[in-house]
């Protein structure tokens, strides 16, 4: 493991486990280790927890336990975090994607920025794995790394009001999939048919932290082609 | 059994219990009543459930009618309330019969929100474990959406109906002023602004921007000072989270807020201030009023032993 993690109160009713201040494979399993070994400790007061990047949130009920109480916990438990290891074993996920044109309106300008050949950076996006480190910002959006840096784009100055559905985008060394229409800042590349979020489906999500995914270039005519979720 | 036929929706109103928990980890906001206060005694007058699901009003509010007989009741902002053109009074048990209007006639003359709770609650199906409205996400509530005309509300049989009308005692009906203060913890980055900053924060007045919503409330005023405009890496967000963007200008994180943000966090608002700051509306005054969480953790005991508290202090009076 690495350093100790840290821990910060926030409010009244949660507190923030913090594993780092950067992206990274390593600090990013620690936390989900964490979240796993929470779920199956059932300590005392615990209500939920929500891992992102480099931190995990833990929700308590300050009736049944304080902060204090909950960190010294924590910390025991922090030397046994290896007995739990992975939660399960990873899904390998294959995105299909139409890239470029009104599906992705920043390729040309994420291959202008690197002087590449939008054919390359369609090639280099789709050529790697990424990892989906964390769900967040809005139900279904699985935020993945690590996007290599010949490709990595900051977000755009002036965020869209209206990106679609299936939306692919990059933000720095990182990549992810818009489920449902939305404003956004991220450099959209190209657009997958794929359901991110069912909140009907007995698994909510497509994604799960901890998945392999690859994204694989389709012809526009077969966006509209119905896809089942995997 | 349907109970209600929307006349008239109001601005927005939508269906909520106590919240969607549980599903964060997925991107799923946790919804809910904005103001759980009131949502707790509109229920408790009528009998129901805690997390039995109401109507939340906005500002202006629906004009329904009854296709049955019921008991209702409604707390939160102060709106004019008539039924068949008779004024009602809120906080207390109302019986309605079949072919009553039950109309909002005017907008809320202070707070913003109010919650219409009828017995059994409001019958709709439980989307991730609540029958909270999730109008960004388009699925919970009814169909995802606020209230239309024409929609009918369906409600739960219930045997639990009350027997006396109930009353919450006017002293301890809240009053919604347009200027309030809040008790924040500090944290978790509070030292991603300078010192100045810190006091800007917490000395000066905030006011409520029309860019308020159940997602967050914008606000502005002398603005806070950061370090620098470093954002972090993307951390999860409770209600509650004021997030300071690199503009200065604070952001409270409200029932339908993102699950994860990058943007510092000054501070936290304590849960009883939550409640009270959904009564805010646009030009409203808010302060922040530092404690400690120790401090912040007998508040929060405190205010639940009041909730748990409330249905002993409600007065009974015959119908």
């Amino acid at each position: 493991m690495h350093s100790s993690p840290k821990y910060f109160p926030i409010g009244d009713r949660a507190l923030l486990v913090k594993f780092g201040d950067v992206i990274d494979l390593q600090i990013n399993r620690a936390v989900h280790t964490m979240s796993n070994a929470l779920e199956k400790t059932k300590i005392k007061g615990v209500d939920e927890c929500v891992p992102a990047y480099a931190s995990l949130l833990v929700y308590y009920d300050p009736l049944k336990t304080s902060y204090d109480r909950l960190v010294f916990q924590l910390k025991d438990l922090e030397p046994k975090l290896v007995e739990f290891g992975d939660k399960e074993e990873a899904h390998e996920v294959v995105v299909p994607t139409v890239y470029g044109d009104e599906f992705g309106p920043d390729l040309s300008n994420v291959a202008r920025a690197h002087g590449l050949s939008e054919e390359n950076v369609i090639r280099i996006h789709s050529k790697h794995e990424y990892i989906v480190y964390m769900i967040g910002f809005m139900a279904g959006f699985p935020y993945m790394g690590r996007v290599p840096d010949i490709i990595a784009t900051p977000r755009l100055e002036t965020p869209r009001l209206r990106i679609p559905k299936g939306s692919v985008g990059i933000a720095g060394n990182q990549t992810g999939i818009y489920p449902r229409e939305s404003p956004g800042g991220w450099r959209i590349i190209g657009r997958t048919p794929l359901t991110l979020f069912d909140p009907y489906a007995q698994r909510p999500t497509l994604f799960q932290p901890g998945d392999h995914v690859r994204f694989k270039p389709i012809k526009a005519d077969e966006l509209e082609t119905p896809t089942k979720r995997a | 059994m349907e109970l209600f036929r929307v006349i008239k929706p109001g601005f927005f109103t939508t269906v909520q219990d106590l919240g969607r928990r549980g599903f964060q980890r997925f991107g799923v906001p946790v919804s809910g009543a904005m103001d759980e206060y009131a949502f707790t005694i509109a229920n408790l007058l009528v009998g129901n459930q805690l997390n039995d699901a109401s109507l939340e009003i906005t500002l202006i509010g629906p004009e329904l009618e009854a296709l049955h007989k019921a008991q209702i009741a409604v707390a939160g902002a102060d709106f004019p309330l008539a039924i068949n053109d008779n004024l009602m009074a809120m906080w207390q048990t109302i019986n309605i019969e079949k072919g009553d209007s039950i109309a909002f006639t005017g907008g809320a003359r202070s707070g913003c929100r109010a919650y219409l709770a009828i017995t059994g609650g409001i019958d709709v199906p439980p989307v991730l474990g609540s029958r909270s409205t999730y109008t960004r996400g388009g699925f919970g509530g009814n169909e995802g959406r606020p209230l239309k005309a024409g929609d009918t509300i369906r409600v739960f049989a219930s045997e639990q109906s009350v027997k006396a009308k109930r009353i919450l005692p006017p002293e301890l009906v809240p009053s919604y002023d347009g200027e309030l203060s809040v008790d924040v913890v500090l944290g978790p980055q509070e030292n991603m602004f300078t010192t100045k900053g810190v006091e800007t924060f917490l000395s000066s007045p905030y006011t409520v921007t029309p860019e308020s919503d159940r997602m967050g409330y914008r606000l502005t005023g002398t603005p806070i000072e950061r370090k620098s405009t470093a954002e972090l890496v993307t951390e999860a967000l409770v209600k509650g989270s004021i997030q300071v963007p690199s503009n200065g200008q604070p952001i409270i994180l409200m029932a339908d807020a993102q699950t994860s943000g990058g943007y510092p966090k000054i501070a936290t608002v304590a849960t009883p201030g939550v409640s009270r700051l959904a009564q805010a509306k646009t030009k409203d005054k808010v302060h922040f009023n530092k404690i400690l969480l120790s401090q912040a953790r007998i508040q929060y005991v405190e205010y639940q032993e009041r909730l748990r508290q409330l249905e002993n202090q409600l007065v009974e009076q015959a119908f």
